[in-house]
């Protein structure tokens, strides 16, 4: 039997095991740390909150201005490329 | 084979090699902003970044023709840019660092006081642990001060941690599209990624922990 897995060594585990990269003697001996980690589960749960919140950075906004210049860009381009 | 996605692809390309205006302005709609806010990892300034997306934007349509479909379009178009904005960033006399390098000021993804010290019964394992976050807000409807903060945090990351996490976690992208663009090793990807989340996470369990009635 493996020794078991820490706190402190679990948080630094935690990406790798989102990505699904634990082997899987590793992945058991995580799961059953946090089975048994109340702490840890809602570290995990922090996790995977930082990560959804993240996404809602993004946008899909081009200004206006910007808009305009790349037209204006793309046509020169056109004209050039005749 | 040809997946969906690729033949829409092909079909975009073909259009803009055909001066289509309507096929360029909706590649400009789908990337454009998220061209931006990756550039923002390699140059001081906003205003720097929308110039370098633009070059990237020129570079794209003359290198059309060399466009052959060995990457995806959007590998291929985030390959420019962030080759234009490293060159900007080197002429800004800014270190543009090497994928293979870690950052030496990087600590353990929690602050090691946090946990129990290794003489004890329960070495290494919680002594502050983390509390659960009560007043999540819904991604969807994300604004003001919490936006600002994780905005901030992830402008605060080395340029390489922030690279990733933003292709990652904002824009979504899957690893190997990742490591393409942003020419690393999964391991290398992979360890960015944690150190990233993490300190995010950090950010926001401060956060979330201000919002709480004082002991």
């Amino acid at each position: 039997m493996l020794r078991k897995l820490t706190c402190r060594e679990l948080v630094e585990l935690v990406t790798d095991y989102f990505e699904g990269r634990l082997p899987r003697g590793e992945r058991r001996r995580f799961e059953r740390h946090l089975a048994g980690c109340d702490a840890c589960s809602i570290y995990l749960e922090q996790m995977r909150q930082t990560i959804e919140l993240s996404g809602a950075l993004r946008t899909d906004d081009v200004s206006p201005v910007a808009a305009a210049a790349l037209l204006e860009a793309f046509r020169e381009w056109r004209v050039a490329s005749r | 084979m040809t997946t969906p996605d690729e033949r829409e692809e092909l079909e975009l390309v073909r259009a803009l090699r055909q001066g289509e205006e309507a096929a360029f302005r909706a590649l400009v709609d789908r990337y454009h902003a998220s061209m931006v806010r990756l550039a923002m990892s390699f140059v001081s300034t906003r205003a720097t970044a929308e110039e370098v997306t633009q070059e990237a934007w020129v570079g794209v349509l003359r290198g059309l023709d060399r466009f052959e479909g060995r990457s995806s379009l959007r590998t291929w178009i985030f390959r420019i840019l962030t080759n234009t904005a490293k060159t900007r960033a080197m002429r800004e006399g800014r270190q543009v660092p090497f994928s293979s390098l870690a950052d030496p000021e990087d600590g353990p993804a929690v602050d090691p006081s946090r946990f129990q010290g290794p003489e004890s019964r329960w070495a290494h394992h919680w002594a502050a642990p983390p509390t659960r976050w009560e007043t999540v807000p819904d991604a969807s409807i994300l604004a003001g001060e919490l936006r600002n903060r994780i905005d901030e945090a992830i402008a605060a990351l080395p340029p390489m941690q922030r690279q990733v996490i933003t292709l990652r976690d904002i824009d979504g992208w899957g690893s190997e599209e990742v490591c393409n663009v942003l020419e690393l090793s999964e391991t290398n990807q992979r360890v960015l990624l944690h150190r990233a989340r993490s300190k995010v996470r950090t950010a926001l369990e401060a956060y979330f922990a201000e919002g709480e009635p004082r002991a």
